[in-house]
């Protein structure tokens, strides 16, 4: 039967690349479709309503929305390569972390290192405490992420599953994150695990293909954010 | 399997602890559900759930499982056998997770909003809620397709999550005098709030909306006094 795959999403969007990488890792064939998000297209609000976000996965006409919501969809259709476990506990810890890095660490990560920029707090000392602060949390988290990946070569185990894909943000993007903002956050001597697994993620070939130019990432995170929050 | 085999740590007022009582139920699974009082948290808590230390808690065996839409996908997996909870279909189930999400991240937000505010602040919160039922009464039509429920015949994982917050949407509405379900704007859902609310699984454990109310305000009071947090 033919199908017809359509990708909305952003070249330096985290979340349209997951999408991406997840058709990737199972082989399936879609048209990409890059969308400017400060002038959306009539397909993409005609698509998701809702938010008028990206990604947006179109199959065979019907859309879905939601990145992780996207990747379990693929998941299920298409079952080649398997992204999440069979175990009914280890599926709930998968998507247990995938919510997690979504809900808490992206935000974190931001504030530690662009968060006092925005804040209307410019005083030096009290920015600096906020600061601290905030790299604080975002230590915190990755804790848990850096425990969760115990002695696997990966979150899903022999190989890449549903939360490695999620952590893109972690694997990836914080990276480029840290060196547009001139913020130190995930360092190899308090989280060993999770900086080899960063190396191994990125050197996955459905990965690796999908990950936007590091240059160009941290050209536009600097121009959109900033400098950023390093010790001036 | 022995009932102290499954423990919930929960606490009444809670719709993301209902929705797990909801699930359980549906599979007729038996439990042990331990109140919670949030204040201190217990030592069981914040054992099982370090990262948020919030309810619900599921402890299956001795696994516990946290976050109540995870958990009610848990329950749908490991009691395979029961009535099904999510749809077969893979883009049903992305529906119901797409509202879900919606529910969880975008309404409610605003519906914890609206209790914490007073007198006019309220007026815009009410109306955003209100856009996001009129995108729910069309989302039932499209998902129930003719049937009771957004699972069809039965309950299922979208009934479960909005359903299962009716009783905060009807003190909501006590609060401010204004009607987010309505006969006039959203028939479909106030038959299937009627419905939700009859249901085998449900009648008996949701809590009385007086009983939220009381609590709501009692609540309200207490964040009032407090001195502002993190």
């Amino acid at each position: 039967m033919a199908e017809e795959v359509l990708v909305f999403g952003a070249w330096g969007s985290p979340f349209s690349r997951r999408v991406e990488m997840a058709l990737k890792l199972k082989g399936i064939e879609y048209k990409y479709i890059e969308e400017d998000l400060t002038n959306k297209s009539p397909s993409l609000l005609k698509y998701n309503p809702v938010h008028k976000k990206i990604p947006v996965l179109v199959h065979n006409g019907k859309p879905v929305a939601e990145s992780l919501v996207i990747l379990e969809y693929i998941d299920e259709t298409w079952k080649d390569h398997p992204i999440l476990p069979k175990d009914p506990y280890e599926r709930a810890n998968a998507r247990f972390w995938a919510k997690f890095i979504d809900e808490k660490c992206l935000s974190a990560i931001f504030k530690a290192c662009w968060g006092a920029c925005w804040g209307e707090e410019k005083e030096h000392e009290k920015a600096e405490i906020e600061h601290e602060k905030a790299v604080k949390e975002v230590s915190e988290l990755l804790q848990f992420l850096e425990n969760e990946l115990k002695e696997k070569r990966y979150f899903g185990g022999e190989t890449v599953g549903l939360l490695d894909i999620a952590a893109n943000t972690i694997g990836y993007w914080l990276g480029v994150f840290e060196e547009a903002s001139g913020v130190e956050l995930l360092t190899r001597e308090k989280f060993p695990k999770l900086c080899n697994w960063a190396n191994e993620f990125v050197c996955v070939t459905a990965i690796k293909e999908n990950l936007p130019p590091r240059d160009k990432l941290i050209a536009y995170f600097r121009n959109r954010f900033g400098a950023g929050n390093a010790s001036k | 399997m022995a009932k102290n085999d499954v423990k919930l740590l929960g606490a009444w007022p809670s719709p993301f602890v209902l929705r797990v009582r909801v699930a359980l139920n549906i599979k007729s699974v038996k439990y042990e559900f331990l109140e919670e009082t949030m204040a201190p948290k217990s030592e069981l808590l914040l054992q099982s759930n370090p990262v948020y230390k919030k309810i619900p808690v599921l402890i299956h065996g001795d696994k516990p499982i946290c976050e109540s839409q995870v958990i009610v996908q848990y329950i749908d997996e490991a009691w395979a056998s029961g009535p099904s909870i999510l749809p077969s279909d893979p883009c049903d189930r992305a529906i119901h997770r797409f509202w879900a999400l919606y529910l969880d991240e975008t309404w409610f937000p605003t519906m914890k909003g609206l209790l914490a505010v007073q007198g006019e602040e309220r007026k815009p919160l009410m109306d955003q809620l209100s856009e996001g039922i009129v995108l729910l009464e069309e989302a039932f039509g499209k998902c129930s397709k003719g049937k009771a429920f957004f699972g069809g015949d039965g309950i299922g994982f979208l009934d479960i999550v909005f359903g299962c917050f009716l009783g905060w949407l009807r003190v909501s509405e006590k609060i401010t005098g204004l009607k987010l379900l309505d006969e006039a704007k959203t028939p479909r859902l106030v038959k299937w709030a009627e419905s939700f609310c009859a249901d085998a699984a449900v009648k008996g454990i949701m809590p009385e909306t007086d009983k939220l109310l009381e609590f709501a305000r009692a609540l309200a009071a207490k964040m009032r006094e407090a001195p502002p947090k993190n």
